[in-house]
């Protein structure tokens, strides 16, 4: 097992609105390790998005943590000062987002936003940060970076843009990469090439990734191990395989029968019933419970821990809290 | 054609083309167009599901919207029910909408937020029909019913309820006057996948309910399939590829249906595919390459594809395909 990168405990964040406060996540628990993607998967509103922008302490206002521990590298995240969180961000822990064109600065070229991301971590100089930004481009299957060094976010498509983004995050040599649905706005075929390029990163640089998505098809072919999130928590944990082939948990079935696939032409999906909570009332239960077509009495009554149904497969059902091993 | 294909054809589109004219200036004249939908023909039986598939730029939205004379081709011909509609004047087309709707990608923007349920719902009916009143009230409360909302929902508006139950409430209104043909352009990419799925349920039940034929535009081929008995592939303005769900998932043969089909990430880890990653981008309309339009990112590119374009041919059981690896030898 590769070393641990990034470790989350019991992560809870709260968000103060008009409206009264909205759970976002409840007692998140996972870890990261170097050389591995990490699918975080779910619904909108399931909270995957906070816990990917609570590692860089970026949550926005009115939300904030309101209790758990953050470590990156052995470091505990929540009690640093706001500049080591500076040297932490963009440097260490990248991130990209879902629209790459609302990421980029419209007023400056590529080049140049690459060059102040590399100028702001390292002491170097314009030219050594001119051949760096150029170095990124090629890493990330731009064609012909002298060119595209010139060029304006807007003169690039989606799928390009996306790729500046990556270099961006590359340039300052990040050990985690946070993607935040990277892939959703941009055509299936584009979509094809990001993920590659992902993946290729992975195994050539041991770049760790946090990759956030509410496609599980590609969780299936991108991700090593995942997370399953409902309502803030997380209710099934593991490797990509053992979720797939014995998934445990009624919320992750639900979801994996609802995907049409290629050859499910005129059959009925299971759809399930009911729909996702708005986070403002926390049941005492479980928080599928209203949802699921196997709830006992207690389920109403006491939230399930995470358990292991063997190896590292994780699941929060109170079908499995009993005969689990401890 | 013969006789029974005309009398099975809801609806028929002939060489379709709409081109944009790019900013000032006379069409064509100081400024390329935009070949958004050239020359695209297809038909639609009475009740089946023909799903129209492709990625950014390929014309799908246009072709639909063109269709239902949302918007005015440039040139070729819609026929319904063997009428073409592209000659009728403004009082017919307003008497042929009834048989004839949509419903949007974006059930936020689709619907006027200023408006209630049961007025939103009713509209249609207020244009077309004397229904008014209790009995006006009463047709809503049945066709909400019949999309799993009801009464309580009359006097709501559109910002009080999810993306789920805006199409459910889209559906209802596009419902109302009993039409025969529904145009859906993208209707469940906005939703959640078990909203989707629900919605999916939905419209499957709702066809055969009410005998509709369905026009299923969408870039997911995953929802396409499903939902579709014949699938039309398009890139860049033409349609490259057209037979049933079955053929298209099993054994397609033109190169980008190919790689549509490969990309689509399928959840099951197992299934180890050889993930075709084409080269690049799609061009611009305004520009398309010449010859195959695919050509430049082809896999299976030949000599010929950049210098003639590929006629879309039948090659057996009503299988449609653009590409000169099956053009049959001259």
């Amino acid at each position: 097992m590769s070393e641990i990168l990034v470790n989350i405990e019991n992560l809870h964040v709260r968000f103060r609105t008009y409206a009264g406060e909205v759970h976002a996540v409840n007692g998140v628990n996972l870890d990261i390790r170097r050389g591995e993607i990490f699918g975080l998967v779910g619904e909108t509103g399931c909270g995957k998005t906070v816990t990917g922008l609570s590692l860089l302490r970026l949550i926005p206002h009115p939300g904030e943590i309101v209790a758990g521990r953050i470590t990156f590298k052995g470091q505990d995240i929540l009690s640093l000062s706001e500049q080591e969180m500076q040297d932490i961000r963009g440097a260490q822990i990248a991130m990209i987002f879902q629209n790459p064109a609302a990421s980029l600065n419209p007023v400056f070229s590529v080049g140049e936003q690459i060059e102040m991301v590399i100028r702001q971590h390292q002491k170097v100089n314009r030219s050594v940060a001119r051949q760096r930004a150029l170095e990124m481009l090629e890493t990330v299957g731009l064609p012909d970076p002298p060119q595209i060094i010139k060029t304006y976010p807007h003169e690039l498509s989606g799928g390009m843009q996306q790729r500046v983004m990556v270099a961006l995050a590359l340039a300052s040599n990040a050990s985690l990469l946070i993607a935040d649905e990277p892939t959703t706005a941009l055509d299936v075929t584009i979509q094809a090439q990001i993920l590659t390029l992902l993946t290729q990163l992975k195994e050539s640089r041991g770049l760790s990734i946090l990759l956030i998505t509410h496609n599980m098809g590609v969780v299936a072919e991108t991700c090593d191990r995942v997370a399953v999130l409902y309502a803030g928590h997380v209710v099934e944990k593991g490797r990509t395989r053992d979720i797939f082939k014995e998934m445990k948990h009624p919320y992750t079935q639900g979801l994996l029968e609802a995907i049409p696939r290629l050859g499910s032409h005129g059959k009925r999906l299971r759809a399930i019933i009911g729909s996702v909570p708005s986070g403002l009332v926390v049941l005492p239960g479980c928080p599928f419970e209203p949802r699921c077509s196997c709830a006992m009495d207690v389920c109403r009554q006491t939230s399930p821990p995470l358990v292991s149904v063997g190896g590292e497969h994780y699941v929060a059902c109170h079908r499995f809290t009993d005969d689990a091993a401890e | 054609m013969n006789r029974q294909d005309a009398n099975n054809s809801l609806l028929e589109v002939r060489d379709l083309a709409k081109y944009f004219a790019q900013g000032k200036g006379f069409f064509g004249l100081r400024t390329r167009p935009v070949q958004a939908v050239d020359g695209v023909s297809l038909s639609v039986k009475r009740q089946e599901s023909l799903g129209l598939v492709g990625e950014s730029g390929c014309g799908k939205t246009t072709l639909g919207r063109c269709i239902l004379r949302l918007i005015e081709p440039t040139s070729g011909q819609v026929l319904f029910e063997g009428v073409n509609i592209l000659t009728l004047g403004p009082t017919e087309m307003r008497r042929l909408w009834r048989n004839m709707q949509m419903i949007f990608q974006n059930p936020f923007s689709s619907l006027n937020p200023r408006l209630n349920v049961l007025k939103l719902v009713s509209e249609p009916l207020r244009t077309h029909t004397d229904l008014r009143g209790d009995a006006l009230s009463s047709r809503v409360v049945e066709l909400l019913g019949r999309v799993g909302l009801s009464r309580e929902h009359l006097s709501r508006y559109p910002h009080e309820f999810s993306g789920g139950q805006l199409q459910r409430i889209a559906v209802a209104r596009a419902l109302a006057l009993n039409p025969k043909l529904l145009i859906l352009d993208e209707p469940t990419s906005a939703l959640d996948v078990s909203v989707q799925a629900q919605i999916l349920n939905l419209l499957q039940e709702l066809q055969r309910e009410f005998n509709l034929t369905y026009l299923f535009i969408s870039h997911n081929l995953s929802v396409v399939q499903h939902v579709s008995d014949r699938i039309a592939v398009m890139y860049l303005g033409k349609v490259v590829e057209l037979s049933t769900s079955e053929t298209i998932f099993g054994g397609a043969l033109h190169p980008y249906t190919e790689a549509l089909l490969s990309s689509t990430p399928i959840p099951d880890p197992d299934v180890k595919k050889k993930r075709i990653v084409l080269e690049g981008g799609v061009p611009s309309s305004i520009n398309p390459p010449p010859g195959c339009r695919f050509h430049p990112r082809c896999p299976k590119v030949m000599p010929l594809c950049s210098q003639v374009e590929p006629e879309l041919i039948d090659v057996g059981n009503g299988h449609l395909v653009a590409c000169h690896i099956y053009a049959r030898p001259t």
